[in-house]
This record gives structure tokens, C-alpha cells and sequence, in this order.
């Protein structure tokens, strides 16, 4: 992405920090994608293995960032490397949380089949804000690899597509358990799935934001701007 | 940060050694009661440049500045210029401690001799006031008789802005004034630029870039003579305009 430093160590060790970022994005959207896969068929111990990996995870997270301390104070990073090193400290928190939010789909997967036969097409439910995340979550790690800031713009108005259809799933789920009371504790589940889901979706536009910070220096977290200057 | 008014323009600046043009039209503006670094590699000019603003390259037959600097209004390369009143209101340090083999006091006092006619109550004053403005009055003032040589090197680096300070300036020119400092020494120097500036404008030559980024309010970065970049600080350090001031701040200069 960029030259290289006078010091070829520096270099080494950011490279090193980059790529464990990527191997804990690469990790979190398997479990993503693999904690959706129990939702709909019940697979108990791929549920397991998600809840499992959510550890991996979490060690990546405290080894980068102390990977992180100790570049800055090896090497007082400045300009776009203090950029990418302040953006990978926040971007590993989001992919953190992701992981978390994954875990809690599949441990959810666990209690809506392990209760029995499911009373509510409960997968149909929440496919398309799946797939829409998944894709989010997949394009912002790939702009993230790239520093692609033009495709990091792209994706956040991405977000409010589908803080759209988790309303729109709210909605529906309402309907369901008005009209038929046995439909609850599956609704309530598919309900709780849909948040996690949502939540992945903001924590993946927080990295979509990261890349803009790190390429143009410019924050543009909590503002309208962003979103409306993507659309259009 | 509000914006200071200027004390130093300096406008299509270009300064030769001989035939040899080592500055290539320079515009660059001093804030007043700011601190501004310049960095760059060696022989960008940064020392030139710094060296333009209180005319000691006059010193040197065969150096000669072209285009203007105006301080406070006045161009200072106009050949009728009193070049020993401007360095009297425009100060420098030096990279080497250059005390004057003589006593602590006598350091002082012998700038001051040389604009002012004062007498020994108000010079002892004088001189006080100078050393402590530098930091150095707690560890000298037992001692003002002892030769300014026989101090330390941090102690003799305070010392010469100390002689710089006494004789009430404007600007203050530093060049490279801690490279030959331990760094308690050097933190010393930094936290009295940022008390200096309370009162002077400060400009500052390092290859310290972390000092520039500690004690600058703005920053220039110069590349074979030319004035690459200018800007706040805060901006140079986190978010340069130029490929080639990012490429140099972090490291990958070369």
C-alpha cells in the first residue's frame, strides 16, 4: 500500500499487525457465516465450535494490542502509520465484538433447536438482513485490506439498509406473536438474532469509517455527512 | 488554534553560497509568540533559512539572500539595515554550547554591555532575570563568578539562551539547540521553549521530529532547498497535504 521505511523492522512489524487483523477478520466472518448456518439447520456442535472460536478471538484481541503499545513506543509512528495503528486498535474492538455477537446467534441457534420442532419459519425471517450484513461485513474487511476509502464510503450507507429491515423484522415478528401465542419463544429467539445481526452490521460500518480515517485523515464518524455524501 | 499575527514574512527567499543556490523561493510565514519548527534532511536548508533572519551569513563573504523578509513591516536582506540592532531583536543559539570563556555572570552581562548602559543594580537584575527565564538560575546562582565553561553541557546550552534572552529580543533562533543534549537536558530546553514563547517567537531547527511535534505550533519541512510544506503542527504530524512531508515523518525517506 505504501513505501517502505529506512527501518526494515518497523516495516515487519506493521505488516505483522496488518495481517493478524485480517486473520482475526477472516475468523470472525466464518463464525458470522457459520453461526447463521446453525440458526437455520440446527447444526449443535458447529454451534459449539462458534461459541469455541470465540476465544481465539479474543486472545487475537489482547495480543494486537499490545503488538500496538509496543509499535508506538518503538517507533513513535506518525501520519498515516499513527493512523493505521490508532484505526487498528478500534477496528479490532468492532471485530471483537462481532465475534461476541456471533457467539450469541449460535448459542441462541442451540436453545431455539434444542427445544424441538420450531413453530415459525424463523430463518426465512431474518435471510436477507443475513445476507446483506454478511456482504457488508466481507466488503469492509476487503476495504480494510485495501485501504479502498472510495468502497469504505460506499458501505456505509449500506448500514442503513439494514437498520431498515431489522425494524421491517420487528414488525413482522409482532404480527406472528399476536396471531399465534405458540409462536413466542421462537420469535422471541429469531427477535434476539436479528439484533445481533444488526449490531454486526454497525460494528462492520465502524470499520468502513476506520478505512476513511486511515486513508484521508478524516473522522467522519457521527456525522450525517457520511451517509448522505455516500448516497449520492 | 487562533491565528497569530505575523512577525516574519518571508517571500520568494532564494539564498546562494557562492554560485551555488541553496534556497529556491521560500514563502513562509512567522506567527508571533509561536513556535515553528523546521525539519528536513541535512542540507535542505533548514539552517539556511534560519540563518537568513538575523543576517549571520552576512559573516560570510560569497553568501548572499535574494527576494524579502520583512519583520515587523521592514525588509532585513536591504543592504542599509543596522545588522547589529536586528540581531539584538533576533536571537540565536547554536547547536554547540558556545559559552564565552569568561564567568557565568559575565556571559550574561556581556551581550547587555553592548546595547545597553546599565548599572551594576539593574545589570545584577538583569542577569537574574535571564537565568531564570532559562531555567538555569537554582543551579548557577552561587556560582555566577565560576567560568561558564566549567558547566554542563545542558547547563551551558541554558546558559546561551539565558545570553540570548538578557538582551530582551523578539525572535529567538534556535538552531538545533539540544542534539548535543542527554535527554533530561533536552527536556529541559523543550519545557522552557514552551515558557520562552509566552513572551517570544521561537523558530527552531531539529532533526528531532518527535521535539518538533512536542513543542511546534507549526511545522515546515523543507527538501533540497525548498520549502515542501507548511502547516500547523498538529496537521503536518497526523495528516500531511504532501506525499513527500508523510514519506519523511514516517520514516520511509531515502
Amino acid at each position: 500500500m505504501m513505501g517502505e521505511h529506512s527501518s526494515k523492522a518497523y516495516d515487519t512489524e506493521l505488516e505483522g499487525i496488518r495481517s493478524k487483523v485480517l486473520l482475526m477478520g477472516g475468523m470472525v466472518e466464518t463464525m458470522f457465516l457459520d453461526a447463521m448456518t446453525c440458526f437455520r439447520i440446527g447444526n449443535m456442535e458447529r454451534a459449539e465450535r462458534v461459541v469455541a472460536e470465540d476465544a481465539n478471538v479474543n486472545q487475537l484481541e489482547v495480543q494486537l494490542d499490545d503488538q500496538c503499545s509496543h509499535l508506538i513506543v518503538k517507533r513513535q509512528p506518525t501520519a498515516n502509520d499513527l493512523r493505521t495503528v490508532m484505526a487498528t486498535l478500534k477496528v479490532i474492538t468492532d471485530l471483537e465484538r462481532i465475534g461476541d455477537e456471533a457467539a450469541k446467534i449460535a448459542r441462541i441457534a442451540k436453545a431455539l433447536h434444542g427445544r424441538g420442532a420450531v413453530t415459525l419459519n424463523h430463518y426465512e425471517m431474518v435471510r436477507t438482513i443475513a445476507t446483506a450484513t454478511s456482504d457488508l461485513l466481507h466488503d469492509a474487511l476487503d476495504a480494510f485490506a485495501r485501504g479502498d476509502h472510495k468502497a469504505a464510503l460506499e458501505l456505509i450507507a449500506q448500514d442503513a439498509v439494514i437498520d431498515h429491515e431489522y425494524r421491517s423484522i420487528m414488525r413482522n415478528l409482532i404480527t406472528f406473536m399476536m396471531e399465534d401465542p405458540r409462536t413466542i419463544s421462537a420469535a422471541l429467539d429469531t427477535m434476539w438474532v436479528a439484533k445481533a445481526i444488526e449490531r454486526i452490521g454497525d460494528h462492520a460500518k465502524n470499520i468502513a469509517e476506520y478505512v476513511i480515517y486511515v486513508v484521508e485523515g478524516r473522522d467522519i464518524r457521527h456525522s450525517h455527512g457520511a451517509t448522505q455524501e455516500a448516497s449520492k | 488554534m487562533t491565528q497569530a499575527s505575523k512577525i516574519i514574512e518571508i517571500s520568494g527567499l532564494n539564498f546562494y553560497y557562492g554560485k551555488t543556490r541553496s534556497l529556491h523561493n521560500v514563502n513562509l510565514d512567522i506567527h508571533e509568540k509561536k513556535v515553528t519548527a523546521f525539519i528536513g534532511p541535512s542540507g535542505c536548508g533548514k539552517s539556511t533559512l534560519l540563518r537568513t533572519l538575523n543576517r549571520m551569513y552576512d559573516l560570510y563573504p560569497g553568501q548572499r539572500a535574494e527576494g524579502a523578509i520583512r519583520y515587523r513591516g521592514h525588509n532585513i536582506l536591504d543592504a542599509g539595515l543596522d545588522v547589529n540592532m536586528l540581531r539584538a531583536k533576533v536571537g540565536m543559539v547554536f547547536q554547540k554550547p558556545t559559552p564565552f570563556p569568561m564567568s557565568i555572570y559575565d556571559n550574561i552581562a556581556f551581550g547587555v554591555r553592548l546595547y545597553e548602559d546599565l548599572s551594576k543594580g539593574e545589570m545584577d537584575e538583569r542577569v537574574e532575570w535571564a537565568l531564570k527565564k532559562a531555567a538555569l538560575w537554582g543551579e548557577v546562582k552561587d556560582k555566577l563568578t565560576k567560568s561558564g565553561l566549567s558547566l554542563s553541557g545542558g547547563q551551558q546550552q541554558r546558559l546561551c539562551i539565558a545570553r540570548g534572552v538578557a538582551v530582551k529580543p523578539d525572535v529567538l533562533l534556535l538552531d538545533e539547540p539540544t542534539s548535543a543534549l542527554d535527554p533530561i537536558s533536552t527536556s529541559k530546553i523543550e519545557e522552557l521553549i514552551s515558557e520562552l514563547k509566552e513572551d517570544y517567537t521561537i523558530a527552531i531547527v531539529t532533526h528531532n521530529m518527535q521535539q518538533a511535534a512536542r513543542c511546534s505550533d507549526y511545522t515546515a519541512y523543507m527538501y533540497l532547498g525548498e520549502l515542501v510544506e507548511f502547516g500547523e503542527t498538529d496537521q503536518i504530524f497526523m495528516n500531511p497535504v504532501r506525499k513527500e512531508t508523510q514519506d519523511y515523518i514516517t520514516g520511509r525517506f531515502g
